[in-house]
């Protein structure tokens, strides 16, 4: 399995237009960039940007995704070509998601997935920290995520299984300040999660990140011949991609650490951020340049999967466990097998 | 009654070679290229346009849609030439060379049937032409041949009514398979591994 590029357009009013068998990125008069369509599996265009309806025919012809993302990251709409799509699968799907014990047993995989991931970085950020107090309050934070994961089989309904979620969410995010190092606290202070809009810079950062993390798992859902809209863990809701939702819990403590690896290492800044007069904390435009960057190199880094001899790189997890969630929809395997960071 | 779709003949070759490809590709329409099948595309261009010509006194068709109401089976054949008392001769073309495998073979006899079927001539021989060795082969479509079409045809026919795949085989077959990613034969071949896996879930390591 290769990971093709996807190319991410976030600069205003760029046209992308279809030159022989390369995409072209024009701007103004210059053209910006060319690449060889053999070389994408997806777009993905961040707000007002334009494309030609011949280079959207090609895309849909040579099975490359178009995502079109608002400026701020959120789901537009996706351009897809007939190869996808299942209706045998997604008929199986449906009536999973009624199967009470299958839902359940999903949404605790799910669930389990996140809160493994999560606790592994809060205690790579105990094993890091510079000072004895801090390090003792990451591992009791690592102590609270353990003792989650150990509740979750016993939740027997799916609202324990949300509560134990969103229980584990707080004692993870109560220790996020201490994952910042301590020169970058006064300018990312995180104070519980905000989001529709973020009101601070922390909650900014995440929650583009979380999106694209998002837009990746739907379009692996899509890939699949699943429906993302129709999830196990995460109710049904017009507009919502709740099985996108349920298959991105696993990967959300990668964008954390994403998050805190850009501010730590100073690659984005308060002037990365504009401030709405109310509060609504935005990113600027070229600091989402950067982040998406950042994004797409971190994709390319390769891990182990416990069920694959070969290490898989980040940017096609997505869709090797779409794939798993669809072999256990079907019924070859015992359960959805998340994919946990060891 | 709605009478079943027919099977593609090329589902014969895809079965013989592995049950579960077959599924994917037919059940599944999970279809991916590799370097296999994009020469197999590039030799196919050159054949895959309908047409006829008269070379020798034999009428050259090529593209031609075949079927068996019979078996419910329904494909296109590269070339066939009819001799001239009529005889439909068929001839394969496959990239590479002649393989170890009979894949071929039966793919050819499964285009005979059809061609018996619909002209009501007898079919008792037919050729596969090796792109790579530029050679052509004869093949008898004898009885053991006839009976392999049918076999296959029946349990294809069982396996996509019951809208199961078959297991992975994850062996030797798998490194040349173009549906590799989509069949995860190794995450999927070892059950036992996957349940283990899914017992920890809840444990932690420390």
């Amino acid at each position: 399995m290769q990971l093709l590029n996807t190319l991410y357009v976030t600069t205003p009013d760029a046209y992308l237009r279809l030159d022989n068998d390369t995409l072209r990125v024009e701007v103004g008069q210059d053209t910006r960039l060319r690449v060889p369509l053999h070389h994408l599996s997806g777009v993905v265009t961040f707000g007002h940007v334009m494309l030609s309806t011949p280079l959207m025919h090609r895309l849909a012809e040579e099975a490359i995704t178009l995502t079109l993302l608002d400026a701020n990251g959120r789901f537009k709409a996706r351009l897809e070509g007939p190869q996808s799509g299942n209706i045998l699968l997604r008929q199986a799907q449906h009536r999973r998601a009624a199967e009470m014990a299958f839902a359940l047993m999903t949404a605790h995989a799910c669930v389990a997935g996140k809160i493994r991931n999560a606790r592994q970085v809060l205690l790579r950020g105990a094993r890091e920290a510079k000072s004895e107090s801090e390090r003792a309050q990451l591992e009791r934070g690592g102590n609270d995520l353990a003792a989650s994961l150990r509740a979750l089989p016993g939740a027997i309904d799916l609202d324990t299984v949300r509560g134990l979620e969103g229980e584990a969410a707080r004692q993870y995010f109560a220790r996020f300040n201490l994952l910042i190092r301590p020169d970058r606290r006064d300018a990312f202070h995180f104070d519980g999660r905000t989001r529709r809009p973020p009101r601070d810079r922390l909650n900014a950062l995440l929650s583009f990140l979380y999106s694209m993390w998002t837009s990746d798992c739907r379009a692996a859902c899509e890939a699949a011949g699943l429906d993302p809209q129709l999830g196990f863990l995460h109710v049904v809701r017009p507009g919502r991609p709740a099985l996108a939702l349920d298959l991105v819990e696993e990967f959300r403590p990668f964008a954390d650490r994403l998050a805190l690896s850009l501010i730590n290492r100073r690659q984005i800044d308060t002037t990365s951020f504009v401030e709405r007069e109310g509060g609504a904390v935005l990113l600027e435009g070229d600091a989402r340049r950067d982040i998406v960057v950042a994004f797409q190199e971190r994709k390319q880094e390769a891990l182990q999967h416990s069920l694959f001899k070969e290490a898989i790189p980040l940017g096609l997890m997505p869709l090797v466990q779409a794939r798993l969630m669809a072999r256990a929809i079907r019924g070859e395997t015992e359960g959805y097998l998340p994919f946990v960071f060891k | 009654m709605e009478s079943p779709d027919p099977i593609p003949i090329s589902a014969l070759q895809h079965w013989r070679y592995c049950p579960r490809q077959c599924a994917l590709i037919h059940l599944e329409q999970a279809f991916d290229d590799n370097l296999h099948t994009a020469r197999g595309n590039a030799l196919h261009a050159r054949v895959d346009t309908p047409g006829a010509e008269t070379r020798a006194g034999c009428r050259i068709v090529r593209a031609l849609p075949l079927w068996s109401d019979r078996l419910g089976l329904s494909g296109r054949a590269d070339v066939v030439e009819f001799l001239p008392d009529g005889t439909p001769y068929p001839v394969e073309y496959k990239h590479g060379r002649r393989r170890v495998r009979d894949f071929d073979e039966l793919q050819l006899a499964a285009q005979a049937i059809c061609l018996e079927e619909m002209t009501g001539r007898s079919v008792t021989e037919g050729a596969l032409f090796y792109a790579g060795s530029k050679k052509r082969r004869p093949v008898r479509i004898d009885t053991t041949l006839r009976q392999a079409v049918e076999d296959c045809t029946a349990a294809i026919r069982s396996t996509f009514a019951a809208g199961r795949l078959p297991p992975p085989v994850n062996d030797e077959r798998c490194r040349e398979c173009s549906l590799r990613d989509r069949c995860q034969p190794e995450a999927l071949a070892i059950p036992e591994q996957q349940r283990q896996l899914l017992a920890r879930l809840f444990e932690v390591d420390e």
